[in-house]
């Protein structure tokens, strides 16, 4: 894809601790289009996050992007300086976290804060911005954004919120939105309302999105492409549908076989054996080669690259030509 | 305050027999009696607390065994001169302590911040008398620069006498002000320092950050703001212990403030004076707080709405 907005190439995330290095995510490579969802999809410490934060340059100290580039729309961002990386955030980047309750300054009205970040970004009188922002407000369907735009945070609740957020985050027409676990923290009958929300306002103001989250279904909503990463790695990323229905990697699989369905009555819902290893003791060769059921010896000893299969890339000796057993 | 004033009331009635004080030796026992009539001495003590804590409310605090001379007045004249004071050193310790606690919280690494914080350590560890004594060695023995004693030249302003209007008065202040204010600035510092780190963790500065707001704004519009609930508290707090322990400094220094009279009047077992001290020093504790509340209200709106449905 030469027209990918987003090009991430063998980012490697460090952390040094005390028992040595930590890499949170291991050389992972992945593209986003113009206007696509992608999701990103994996258990709790799979990286999933700490990639979004690493695009935005957000990492928290001491942790760091030890190697690969990261470029928006054919520029390197993971190189800036602080001040050109800070133009890009807000502006060119917007992010949404998962806990709405907590990601609004309690101290300071909606319109405040919407006006601060218009203003930050764009060159807008006073009155423009407030103006904007609440078209903005209107358009993430909060009634009555004009009365309400002067009440605080307090005053709303979590899904009305997290509305507000994804205002914030759009209100600089950004190229990008990552969205961090955006339904996480909301209750299940607003979780498909934001998700509606973040997928029209992106479509409409023409972002690409990466959507972080743990939860299939959410994916299989909004998606057009997934990936899938397992302990900072990446597993396995194509169009959802096909990945949903066909997976490749034994991992995938096995994610896709403990989501209960309607179409099929079965008894029991498949597991994966084992957890996730730490970070901090992976396995040689590949890293779910314990819990694979149909690991084979190289599986063991050589760690599988992401490869070109189909529709779709998958890092798995199983695809590799001229290796299976 | 009612609990504070029955203390000093007991003060006043148990610690010795005020009447040996105000005569002389040769004085005739029937006058002794008619003083202790006239002092309301004989009424059962019920009477007596009662008739203590009215005129007190009338700001009527009893008269001076020593100066002879209404306790409201001789408190009156002084406290202008501990007022400024503590008031002088507070907006030192603000001034001083929030732009430091700031960088001490945003430049954690740097050599600037570790000084500053070793210079808290030594500002909370030192007592104030001691650090009266080296600032007058310093600034007034060696180099001259400051006056060692007493407020300077003060203005007359009719019923409140300032320092503020002259360059002797506003000399003076400086080294007592910081004398008293050192202690608190550094527990203002050591309380924005450790409050900024805890905000600066929290999800919405990574958001105003991910917002790409600047480091100013974000620093000291988000953060800052949610650090001053507890300042607040503190200094007010803070704010009554500066003026109850102006008595030290205002020793060290001849400061011509409540203080100073506490101290003298203790020294004559003065009892009107020092519970009339007392509760004055209760009065202004009290006050204190309240307005520290009242500005909570200003400061975080969850507050305010609470207490309108409330």
């Amino acid at each position: 894809m030469s027209d990918a907005l987003l090009t991430v190439r063998d980012l490697v995330v460090e952390f040094p601790t005390r028992k040595g290095i930590l890499t949170a995510v291991d050389r992972v490579s992945f593209e986003i289009g113009r206007g696509e969802v992608l999701g990103v999809v994996g258990e709790s410490g799979a990286g999933k996050s700490m990639t979004g934060s690493a695009i935005i340059g957000l990492i928290e100290p001491p942790g760091h992007i030890a190697g690969g580039s990261i470029e928006l729309a054919g520029e390197r961002i993971d190189n800036l300086p602080l001040e050109a990386m800070r133009k890009v955030r807000g502006k060119r980047i917007g992010m949404v976290f998962q806990d709405p309750l907590t990601s609004l300054n309690p101290l300071y009205t909606i319109a405040e804060q919407l006006i601060e970040t218009i203003r930050t970004h764009l060159k807008l009188s006073e009155r423009d911005a407030r103006a904007r922002a609440i078209g903005l407000l209107d358009e993430v369907g909060i009634p009555a954004a004009s009365r309400r735009i002067d009440d605080y945070p307090h005053q709303f609740s979590g899904g009305m919120r997290q509305r507000v957020v994804i205002a914030l985050a759009l209100c600089a027409e950004p190229e990008l939105v990552i969205a961090d676990e955006p339904t996480t923290a909301l209750d299940v009958s607003v979780q498909s309302q934001i998700i509606d929300v973040l997928k029209n306002m992106c479509a409409e103001h023409g972002s690409s999105v990466m959507l972080i989250t743990h939860d299939m279904g959410v994916i299989a909503e909004a998606a057009d492409r997934v990936a899938v990463m397992y302990a900072g790695r990446l597993a396995e990323i194509g169009p959802v549908r096909d990945v949903i229905q066909d997976a490749r990697h034994p991992y995938t699989k096995g994610l896709m076989g403990s989501i209960p369905t309607l179409m099929h009555d079965s008894d029991r819902l498949t597991q994966i054996p084992g957890s996730m290893p730490r970070l901090t003791d992976i396995p040689p060769g590949c890293a779910f080669s314990p819990r694979c059921p149909k690991a084979f010896d190289r599986c063991f000893a050589e760690q599988p690259s992401c490869k070109a299969h189909e529709d779709r890339e998958v890092a798995c000796l199983l695809y590799d030509e001229g290796a299976r057993p | 305050m009612l609990v504070v004033s029955l203390i000093a009331f007991v003060m006043f009635r148990f610690v010795g027999d005020p009447v040996d004080q105000m005569v002389g030796l040769e004085t005739a026992l029937e006058e002794r009696a008619k003083l202790r009539e006239q002092l309301g001495l004989n009424d059962p003590l019920p009477v007596q607390f009662w008739n203590f804590v009215s005129k007190a409310a009338q700001g009527d605090l009893g008269v001076s065994y020593q100066f002879k001379r209404p306790v409201s007045v001789l408190l009156g004249e002084r406290l202008p001169a501990t007022l400024e004071l503590s008031f002088v050193s507070a907006l030192f310790a603000l001034l001083a302590g929030i732009p430091m606690g700031v960088y001490t919280a945003l430049r954690r690494e740097s050599i600037l911040s570790k000084l500053f914080l070793t210079v808290s350590l030594i500002g909370i560890s030192l007592p104030t008398f001691l650090i009266g004594i080296l600032l007058i060695f310093i600034f007034s023995v060696n180099l001259q620069w400051l006056p060692s004693f007493g407020r300077g030249q003060v203005v007359d302003l009719g019923w409140w006498t300032t320092g503020f209007l002259t360059a002797s008065g506003l000399k003076a202040l400086i080294l007592p002000s910081i004398t008293l204010g050192l202690f608190q600035m550094t527990l203002i510092m050591r309380l924005v320092r450790s409050e900024m780190l805890e905000v600066l963790r929290t999800d919405y500065i990574k958001f105003a950050r991910a917002r790409g707001l600047k480091d100013r704004a974000i620093h000291f519009g988000h953060a800052l703001k949610n650090t001053l609930v507890p300042v607040i508290t503190i200094t007010g707090l803070q704010l009554g212990s500066i003026i109850a322990f102006a008595i030290i400094t205002e020793t060290v220094f001849q400061w011509p403030g409540m203080g100073l009279l506490f101290l003298q009047a203790v020294q004559n077992v003065d009892i009107p004076i020092m519970s009339a001290y007392l509760l004055l020093i209760a009065f202004l504790f009290v006050a204190i707080n309240l307005i520290v509340d009242m500005l909570y209200v200003v400061v975080d709106p969850r507050i305010r709405i609470g207490g309108a449905e409330a």
